[in-house]
């Protein structure tokens, strides 16, 4: 039931995306989400698109599996193309519906709009899918690495983030069996009033808390057991290693930017 | 109520890259009243049988009898609240299913859920609870204060309230001490026996098997590789060992013994106490 979930899922694939340092894939994305809004017109939102599906296309996942991952977000998208829809005001009235009407402008941005979110989700779920976990704290830890001059704990806030994004998997099979387990003894989390779904949600929540506080628990012992004792003087295991592909990415990545930059309007 | 598996197969995350085969081809019936063991070596795809028992999980191909409803792949289900109530499943580790304030809330969980009215649900919990072997005192009590193997009892009385026609069984020993783990055996045996239950029963314990199982099902790498009464099944030592299984204790020791005496013994013993039956006969005879 949780299986169509692919938030914070890892595909081990092959692939050059997949082989790149996370740091280079962590800065890739923190300078799309700006140049996203560079586009403002058809050529440079094609530009953008063309652009986000060579990436896909280079990843190896398929552009399925991503459509599948979008479907707990496709209502937020379509909320915010309906709002455009009825609430821009510009250009001529394509269609009038009662006392709404309809204009061109509204249509435009609304489609302009879901798109620059479509792509956003895109490129995301692709760092977390083409990057395990520890390697993106790992690169988290490295980039924010010069806060701990300033007394930043970074490296345990980057186990913090490891250790919650690996729980992630292990929580929604939880989830899924607790949900089974309940539904065997006639819960329903399908149907009824909205307040009896709500209280149909306490038999899966209870347990999920009790089980999530126990493992934290399990884990921290076995953290002390082992002498685990925090960031310094730690070395690494994983070591990262910036190669000249991760240069051009970022250097592609200003390409587009300066192409966008030139053909917006 | 019957239960018929025709070819089924079932795979997770159908669809995606994550897509994995956990059971195919899979046939076998369990007779109304019957007690069937499954077993198998672990991943072997027992628990994704069991959840088909009572629709959790439908099936991909092929098609399930319960009784007088057919699943069949591909089909949406509707009102399998019946099913459900019917078929009661205790899952692989049931304890961590508890949630309610006190044992009594938690066992009236799912009668109540089946539009039990709320005397009816605590008048069966205690009754289950007398038949796992609990206090009534712990009725009162939060089952989170409780010790593993009491939750344990909570949990599968939570099911035994529900009055299912057909108890499903994943293991439901596993962590049990030696006590606990009989007496736990023998209440599902005696429900067989005096009420008439169908039981589906997962276990690693052949010793079990060879005790309570009318039928075992042998599954091998999401398919069912053999099926037969025990005393068929525990004959052929190889091929059980070449699926990662083996045969029960006392089998091993009649065939130590056999290998002595120089002759079989008139038949496959699948208890201990049957097996120091059968030597006591032999040496009567030969007094
Ligand atoms: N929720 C799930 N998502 C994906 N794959 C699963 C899931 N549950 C089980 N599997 C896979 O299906 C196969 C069969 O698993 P199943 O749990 O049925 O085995 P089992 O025989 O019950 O094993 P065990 O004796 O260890 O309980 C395994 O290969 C397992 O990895
Ligand atoms: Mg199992």
């Amino acid at each position: 039931m949780m299986e169509k979930i692919i938030l914070g899922r890892y595909l081990p694939l092959n692939s050059v995306v997949h082989r790149m340092d996370p740091r280079a894939k962590l800065l890739f994305i923190f300078g799309f989400v700006f140049v996203v809004f560079l586009a403002n017109n058809v050529l440079t939102y094609a530009l953008l698109g063309v652009f986000t599906l060579f990436v896909i296309v280079l990843s190896n996942i398929k552009i399925q599996f991503l459509m599948t991952g979008l479907k707990p977000v496709i209502w937020l998208i379509l909320f915010t193309f309906l709002l455009h829809v009825f609430f821009t005001k510009e250009g001529e009235v394509l269609a009038q519906l009662g006392f709404l009407s309809i204009y061109k402008g509204g249509v435009i941005k609304g489609a302009f709009i879901s798109l620059r979110f479509l792509l956003l989700i895109f490129v995301t779920s692709l760092l977390t899918l083409t990057t395990p976990p520890i390697s993106v704290t790992d690169g988290i830890e490295s980039l924010f690495g010069p806060l701990k001059r300033v007394k930043v704990p970074v490296h345990e806030l980057a186990l913090m983030m490891s250790i919650s994004l690996r729980f992630i998997p292990t929580l929604l099979d939880e989830t899924d069996k607790i949900m089974k387990a309940q539904m065997a003894r006639g819960a329903d989390f399908t149907s009824g009033s909205l307040t009896s779904r709500i209280k149909a949600v306490i038999p899966l929540l209870i347990p999920l808390f009790v089980s999530a506080f126990k493992r934290a628990e399990e884990l921290a012992v076995a953290m002390e057991a082992r002498g685990y004792r925090g960031g310094e003087g730690r070395t690494k295991y994983r070591v990262l290693a910036w190669h000249g592909r991760d240069t051009a990415a970022l250097l592609v990545l200003v390409a587009l930017a300066a192409a966008l930059f030139g053909l917006r309007s | 109520m019957d239960i018929k598996f025709q070819e089924v197969e079932y795979r997770y995350a159908a669809g995606t890259p994550f897509e994995r085969l956990a059971i195919t081809d899979v046939t076998f019936h369990v007779p109304s009243g019957e007690y069937v063991a499954l077993i198998g070596h672990t991943g072997s795809g027992k628990s994704t049988v069991l959840q088909h028992l009572n629709v959790l999980l439908k099936p991909l191909q092929g098609e399930i009898e319960i009784g007088s409803r057919t699943i069949a792949a591909g089909r949406k289900e509707k009102n399998l609240k019946e099913i459900r109530r019917r078929v009661g499943i205790v899952f692989q580790f049931p304890e961590h299913q508890l949630f309610e304030e006190t044992v009594e809330k938690d066992i009236c969980f799912g009668p109540m859920n089946f539009g039990m009215s709320e005397e009816e649900a605590r008048q069966r919990a205690r009754e289950a609870v007398r038949l796992v072997g609990l206090p009534p005192s712990v009725l009162e009590r939060s089952p989170f204060d409780l010790s593993g193997g009491q939750m344990r009892r909570v949990a599968i009385a939570g099911v035994l309230a529900m009055k299912p026609d057909v108890l499903v069984l994943d293991e439901p020993t596993a962590g049990l001490d030696p006590r606990g783990r009989r007496e736990v055996m023998e209440l599902f045996a005696s429900l067989k026996k005096e009420n008439g239950l169908t039981c589906v029963l997962v276990t690693h314990s052949m010793e079990d098997a060879a005790r309570y199982a009318d039928r075992i099902v042998v599954m091998h790498k999401g398919r069912v590789a053999k099926r037969g009464t025990p005393r068929d099944l525990f004959h052929d030592r190889a091929s059980l060992t070449a699926l990662g299984l083996d045969v029960p204790e006392t089998v091993r020791m009649q065939r130590l013994f056999e290998e002595k005496l120089g002759q079989p013994l008139r038949q496959l013993c699948l208890t201990p106490e049957e097996l120091a039956q059968e030597i006591a006969r032999l040496q009567g005879e030969r007094s």
